[in-house]
């Protein structure tokens, strides 16, 4: 059980970089798709989505102990669209704007769950090498 | 579901708008274009844009990205022109423009500039979160 102590170790951080991975590539499309006419923005609540992604986590039964724990993997996130400000006269509901700061702020989140993620391994390598 | 992902997501996208800045390009080499008869006029080309799966580019189902689903004539009359003096004027003295307003072109062109360079921000920004991925625990 040494991998699932680590990845005890890892906490939510691996989770939380799937569904920003997740949410970059909506957001992404979103943006490519700002000239597509009829085109409608999607994203996901990201709140629920890790909660969702927390709690497929928990659920995960093992009845056996040659079971493999659920790998860093957010379930599938419920992808909603986006209630648009002001729709242009082509259906589209991109706001190229607003698309553009979920989108840096989400690279941003992302950077800092990263970060977190970097010093834990830092740290578990400190331990395994027993360095100061 | 990768970074990779987003970056073919905005690929979809540059290519997209390249064709749209090719069909510009060739709306304003030939607003100048003149002929002798209304259907041989050149007409005004504009690619249509549809959303299509990732699924249909690659593997994954849950992401957009974007296609030219046709490219459209535009079917404003051609301007006659009264010049019985020009080479390519018919037998009552015409001549055919087509109907292309540079300005409209110009305005599109920035548009689908703009569009392009958003692309190229995704996918830069999308890079650097990969490399720095990559550079986990070093």
């Amino acid at each position: 059980m040494a991998a699932s102590g680590i990845d005890k170790a890892l906490g939510i951080s691996p989770q939380v970089l799937a569904l920003r991975t997740q949410r970059m590539n909506l957001l992404t499309a979103n943006i490519a798709n700002a000239d597509t006419p009829n085109y409608k923005a999607r994203d996901i609540d990201f709140r629920s989505a890790l909660e969702q992604a927390k709690t497929s986590l928990a659920q995960l039964n093992m009845t056996n102990t040659r079971h493999m724990p659920l790998a860093g993997s957010a379930e599938q996130p419920t992808v909603m669209f986006r209630q648009p400000l002001q729709e242009s006269t082509n259906g589209n509901t991109v706001d190229a704007q607003s698309e553009h700061a979920a989108f840096m702020e989400n690279a941003m989140r992302y950077q800092a769950s990263l970060q977190l993620l970097d010093n834990r391994i830092k740290g578990i390598k400190n331990a395994i090498k027993g360095e100061a | 579901m990768s970074l990779f992902d987003a970056m073919d997501i905005a690929g979809t996208s540059l290519s997209a708008q390249t064709v749209r800045l090719n069909a510009i390009a060739s709306n304003m080499a030939n607003a100048n274009t003149v002929s002798s008869t209304p259907e041989d006029t050149y007409k005004a080309k504009t690619p249509l844009f549809k959303a299509v799966l990732e699924s249909q580019l690659s593997g994954d189902a849950s992401q957009m990205g974007v296609q030219i689903d046709r490219i459209e004539e535009l079917g404003d009359e051609p301007r006659a022109e009264f010049n019985p003096g020009h080479p390519l004027a018919d037998e009552n003295g015409y001549i055919y423009r087509p109907d292309i307003d540079v300005a409209t072109e110009m305005v599109n062109m920035m548009q689908a500039s703009r569009s392009f360079q958003n692309s190229i921000e995704a996918i830069n920004t999308a890079k650097q979160l990969a490399m720095r991925t990559l550079t986990l625990g070093k």
